[in-house]
């Protein structure tokens, strides 16, 4: 690793990438809203046939 | 290979816990050694359990032996299902877990005690559940669907099971911290570490999953519940059912890094290009679980297609990148190692004759061939219409979870036994075949189950002659050949599974001790490396500099995208013929 | 190495292959394509199953389809005992899965499009049509509604494909499709 390297910023996204419990609460949180949740709002909604 | 010398006098302090890898010169804690060996044990023995189910399975559909009779076939279907899905992967993901933190990141395992208790609730868990299929009175396969009820140790064996995965995952994460903490690694995880992270996150998902559903499932089957809606318990339950098996996909896909890091030295042509299709993996794979819900009542279109495809399809990207990658880094890295003629020298002169390698590439080429575009099919809303449930499923997903998934975890066991356990390999010869044996029977199985499903032939079917039914039918002559053809295949992985295990019981019990001298020659043949000859300086800071192009990768992702296209829009073709439906 | 830590510190700004983006590329915008594709289908295909869909009891279900059953009985299904039912064309019909049978034997006409009731008296069935191959899951407790067109005469079959028990293999079905005219 070259010293001059050091000093520098690290980008937005490997910042992101090198942080697991971020991606931990991406990796859950989206399937969670997006399949789970949007799911189960849809099948609650059925209506009741006559 | 840089070392990690700079980090000598950090962990020198509690120096007794490790030992020095002759090969890598990693630190590696034994006590996460010992649980590494624990986990992959136990993955074996489930493996064997579940392999030969699934060998009484194929026997039974082939319908000149027709083996078992009606229910001693859904009970051992439950049993394979259970036990080579479940069980085996995830014990053997979470030995990966644990190699992938503290052996590659050079560190200490977190609370080995809380692993081992982690580790004796899955064996806990997935022993009551065999046991309680065994009874008898729970053959409702693995997916026990409501309201078809299990006996009440059916569901608390899986919830065992999944705390105790959980637990694993949580002395994953626990390691990263410790190894951050410590310093012990500099700058970002490796790659392969990053994969596993990706494993553990969906794993986290999946476990959730399973455990939202399963806890008032168990309860509903102790009648402390009324009712658990079928709908909502197949949404949730597919959560856990569906991202079980993406945590395979994440995991093997590390491995596949991993066995061309060690065997080949390769490295990834880009870092940051392998790491953002690990994250379109964190952030979309799981959507997938709407696969299995394509032909449900009640779910909007809109659901499905957002879901179905990983938004937009996004994972699928991630996967197309890892399948040029990966190939590309190898070809690459064999291009250092001198194999420069032609398009394909790189490829006919690796080492195929070392299982590790034979089995990681075939599991590369068929987990994308097979497995990968038969989802990508099967999972488009519309044409899911013309598969669901029939045996095209399983066709799909034995492509991907055994020819795919096993047969990479079976190809990093050859590097594991001299690394961890440190015992050569007993039987080379045997062991150079298996990888082919049970590869190709693996893809066979596959194949003509995607065909049989293809005809309409229903899944988890005892009978598909019909001849107990009071309206027959007969499925084409053609659905016969492909069970039969199923059969003599899956006879094939068969011998390749059990040389498998033989090799791996016998290397443990009886294979030569893995000392200084040996060490490097008990990873098997692999191809002289130029650049460890001429000293580290040769090597490239990243496996794609200073090459203009890699043109036998190249051609292969060009085979597979043609063959891709094409196989999609012949599907699309057959949907147009279909009887319209609206 | 894939098995060691970047040797750069900022990997991010590694430049990358001009092959290796043109992959990434080309794999997006077949990635789109086939989202696309869905969504076309939905305005331009004619095989789109509809998310039509009611809770019901089972029971109330039950019901329905005996009465269905009642009123266009037109014979028996050769010795079986299963009832053929033969609704005008246009009709709302129904198949009721159930332990183990798809009841009863729907005789439609070609070319005329039917709104299919779907659903369970018990447990979790697969309503497999053969040898067309239009699967469709059926639960208990919720009744989906779909149009269909038999295209062609003939006798096909239902086939249960969710796995629902010891009698699985014995679960089928029939749907008789006779020429426009001809059932009435």
């Amino acid at each position: 690793m070259a010293e001059s390297e050091r000093g520098e910023r690290i980008p937005f996204m490997q910042r992101v990438l090198d942080n697991p419990f971020l991606l931990l609460f991406l990796g859950v949180a989206i399937p969670t809203v997006l399949y789970i949740l949007w799911g189960l709002i849809e099948i609650t909604q059925i209506p009741i046939a006559d | 290979m840089a070392t990690a010398s700079g980090e000598l006098g950090i962990i020198g302090g509690i120096a007794a816990r490790f030992r020095t890898c002759p090969v890598t010169r990693l630190r590696v804690d034994l006590a996460a050694e010992r649980l590494i060996k624990a986990n992959a044990v136990a993955a074996v023995v489930f493996l064997a359990i579940g392999g030969l189910m699934g060998l009484l399975v194929a026997l039974t559909r082939w319908p000149a032996v027709h083996l078992l009779d009606s229910e001693a076939f859904y009970q051992v279907l439950t049993l394979h299902g259970l036990n080579v899905l479940l069980f085996w992967i995830i014990f053997f993901e979470i030995a990966i877990l644990y190699f992938a933190s503290a052996v590659l990141l050079n560190c200490r395992l977190a609370t080995p005690r809380l692993a081992w208790a982690g580790f004796g609730l899955m064996v806990m868990g997935a022993l009551l559940t065999d046991w309680a299929v065994l009874q008898g009175d729970s053959s409702v396969m693995f997916t026990s669907y409501v309201p078809m009820q299990a006996s009440p140790n059916f569901y608390l064996g899986l919830i065992l099971f999944a705390v105790g995965a959980l637990v694993g995952c949580a002395v994953f994460f626990g390691t990263l911290v410790i190894a951050r903490e410590e310093r012990t690694y500099e700058g970002s995880v490796p790659l392969v570490t990053f994969g596993a992270i990706t494993a553990a996150i969906i794993a986290v998902f999946t476990i959730a999953s399973g455990a939202i559903i399963l806890i008032p499932t168990w309860l509903w089957s102790l009648g402390y519940i009324g009712h658990i809606d079928t709908l909502m318990y197949k949404l949730v339950w597919w959560g856990m059912g569906h991202s079980s098996q993406q945590i395979n996909v994440s995991a093997h896909v590390a491995v596949w890094y991993a066995i061309a890091a060690i065997l080949l030295g390769a490295k990834p042509l880009s870092e940051k290009v392998s790491r953002t299709a690990f994250f379109l993996y964190i952030l979309f794979l799981q959507l997938a679980c709407a696969h299995h819900l394509l032909v449900e009542p009640g779910l909007s279109a809109e659901w499905k297609v957002f879901n179905t495809s990983y938004a937009l399809y996004l994972a699928v990207l991630g996967s197309m990148i890892h399948g040029m990658t990966v190939p590309g880094s190898i070809e690459a890295a064999q291009r250092r190692n001198g194999y420069v003629h032609g398009m394909f020298e790189w490829l006919r002169k690796a080492p195929w004759d070392n299982p590790a390698f034979a089995g990681m590439f075939l599991s590369l080429v068929m987990f994308g061939f097979i497995g990968g575009i038969s989802g990508v099919v099967l999972g488009t809303e519309q044409l899911n219409i013309m598969m669901h449930n029939t045996l095209y499923v399983p066709g799909h997903f034995h492509g991907t979870v055994v020819a795919g998934t096993t047969l990479a975890f079976m190809a990093l066991t050859y590097l594991v036994l001299p690394l961890i356990f440190r015992r050569r390999v007993i039987w080379p010869t045997l062991a150079k075949w298996q990888p082919y044996l049970f590869g190709i029977g693996a893809a066979g199985i596959s194949l003509f189950m995607l065909g049989a499903g293809t005809l309409g032939v229903p899944r988890r079917h005892w009978d598909i002659t019909l001849s107990d039914a009071i309206l027959s039918f007969d499925f084409q002559p053609a659905a016969y050949l492909m069970l039969g053809l199923n059969g003599l295949f899956a006879l094939l992985a068969t011998v390749g599974g059990i040389l498998y295990v033989l090799v791996t019981v016998g290397t443990v019990l009886f294979g030569e001790k893995v000392t200084e001298e040996n060490a490097l020659a008990a990873l098997g043949p692999m191809p002289a490396r130029v650049a460890e000859a001429g000293g580290s300086a040769q090597v490239g800071r990243h496996g794609g500099e200073g090459l203009v192009h890699l043109p036998g990768t190249y051609v292969l992702v060009g085979v597979f995208f043609v063959a891709f296209a094409l196989y999609y829009f012949v599907n699309w073709k057959y949907l147009s013929e279909l009887w319209p439906i609206s | 190495m894939a098995v060691r830590s970047p040797e750069v510190r900022i990997w991010w700004n590694e430049p990358v292959a001009r092959g290796e983006l043109l992959w990434i590329f080309i794999a997006f915008l077949w990635g789109l394509f086939m989202f696309f594709m869905m969504i076309y289908w939905h305005i331009n295909g004619n095989q789109n199953l509809s998310t039509e869909t009611y809770r019901v009891k089972p029971d109330d279900f039950v019901a329905k389809v005996e009465s269905f059953v009642e009123k266009y009985k037109v014979g028996e299904e050769g010795d079986t005992g299963v009832p053929v039912v033969a609704p005008p064309p246009g009709s709302d019909v129904y198949m009721l899965a159930r332990l183990w049978e798809f009841w009863p034997v729907l005789q439609l006409e070609k070319g005329q499009s039917y709104r299919l009731h779907l659903s369970s008296a018990d447990w979790q069935h697969g309503f497999s049509l053969q040898p067309v191959n239009i699967n469709i899951q059926v639960h208990p407790g919720y009744e989906h509604v779909l149009t269909i067109t038999p295209t062609e005469t003939g006798v096909f079959s239902v086939v249960c494909n969710e796995y629902c028990g010891a009698g699985h293999h014995t679960m089928t079905g029939r749907i008789r499709v006779v020429e426009s005219g001809a059932g009435r």
